[in-house]
């Protein structure tokens, strides 16, 4: 055994690298992890004016694309909830019925003022924030945010994917 | 014909129901009591060819003070496509308490969702109109948003948003996170 261990060749903190065998040994969580934060997919979803920042953050200049974060049309599909814009209490019910339909594991990024906190609509019509009924993963300030604060959004969240441990079972 | 010819002609078919003619910066309006709204907006339409209904809103003139002001007034802006004209009528509404104005559906049928906007938000009744019933708030709102005595925040919550509220913490049991921290720790939830 200690020969062997000799032999492994370390990429980086508990990875490592089996020569002869083509193969790599590392713990689940972080195979996992490294899986998941490389293909984040997040729900064609748009609510006010962050939506058409969400959309410049997805075309050829920043290009969500390389970073393996692909729009899906269907809440089925996808993993993460982008919520671009003003979130009404009459669009509420709405929102909440699309994350549901998400399945595990799923994320909420608030994008902009008024899915953080309500923003300058402190009124009878607006929700005073995602979080009064989603469980938000990151926030992104900003009236709109650029799309690269989008961008740095959802390094945010890649880096907290790769953080997690065990979200691949129930037992863990 | 000029849109102020237009407005004295009014006044000469409906001397009763016109209160005023205004014009400023060249637009005329007339000030007129609700009764003969229908007729005369028939009037216009066949008469003048007044045929488009620009917009239809409803004000809440709760501190403006005024000649003629009601605390509620309907605004009906027409403009002729054949004559290149505008003109505004705006209907006085007496009764405060219970602000009620004859339909103009019956003239164009673009005033369906004009009047029922003007219902949501100001609280103006309309006679005679074919689906009288919330458009932009939801169905089961309570009050009038753009009433001026209406406060910003609104004084009770909608229900539909506790409701979701009350959901979104039952169901905060099936989330990963807080699922794991109900393993080590007692949860707040249940």
């Amino acid at each position: 055994m200690g020969k062997m261990n000799n032999n492994l060749v370390r990429i980086e903190e508990g990875v490592s690298f089996i020569p002869g065998a083509s193969a790599i040994v590392a713990p689940l969580n972080k195979l996992i992890n490294w899986g998941r934060a490389g293909s984040i997919w997040p729900a064609t979803f748009g609510l006010a004016c962050c939506a058409i920042e969400m959309m410049a953050a997805g075309a050829a200049t920043n290009d969500l694309d390389r970073f393996g974060i692909i729009f899906r049309a269907s809440p089925r599909q996808a993993d993460c909830l982008i919520l671009a814009g003003t979130i009404t209490k009459k669009m509420a019910p709405v929102v909440r019925r699309v994350f549901d339909q998400m399945p595990e594991p799923r994320y909420v990024i608030a994008m902009g003022s008024c899915a953080c906190t309500g923003g300058l609509f402190d009124t009878y019509a607006v929700v005073q924030g995602a979080d009064e009924f989603l469980p938000v993963d990151v926030y992104i300030p900003g009236c709109p945010p650029r799309p690269e604060a989008l961008l740095e959004g959802l390094m945010k969240l890649q880096e907290k994917i790769m953080q997690e441990q065990g979200r691949w079972s129930q037992f863990v | 014909m000029e849109p102020i010819r237009i407005a004295e002609e009014i006044e000469k078919k409906f001397p009763c129901s016109v209160l005023g003619i205004c014009e400023h910066k060249g637009q005329v309006s007339v000030v007129v009591d609700r009764s003969d709204i229908v007729a005369m907006c028939q009037f216009l339409k066949s008469g003048h060819k007044m045929n488009h209904l620009n917009c239809l809103c409803g004000v809440d003139n709760l501190t403006r003070k005024g000649k003629y002001i009601e605390r509620f007034e309907v605004i009906y802006q027409l403009y002729s496509i054949e004559n290149h004209i505008s003109l505004r009528l705006k209907a006085q509404i007496r009764d405060s308490a219970h602000p009620i104005i004859d339909s103009i559906t019956s003239l164009w049928t673009g005033a369906d969702w004009l009047e029922r906007e003007t219902y949501d938000l100001v609280g103006i009744m309309f006679n005679n109109h074919p689906n009288l019933k919330r458009i932009l708030t939801p169905e089961d709102w309570q009050g009038h948003p753009l009433r001026k005595d209406y406060v910003l925040r609104g004084d009770t919550e909608w229900q539909g948003l506790e409701e979701l509220k009350e959901k979104s913490r039952k169901l905060r049991r099936f989330d990963f996170h807080s699922a794991h921290v109900k393993q080590g720790a007692a949860s707040d939830d249940d």
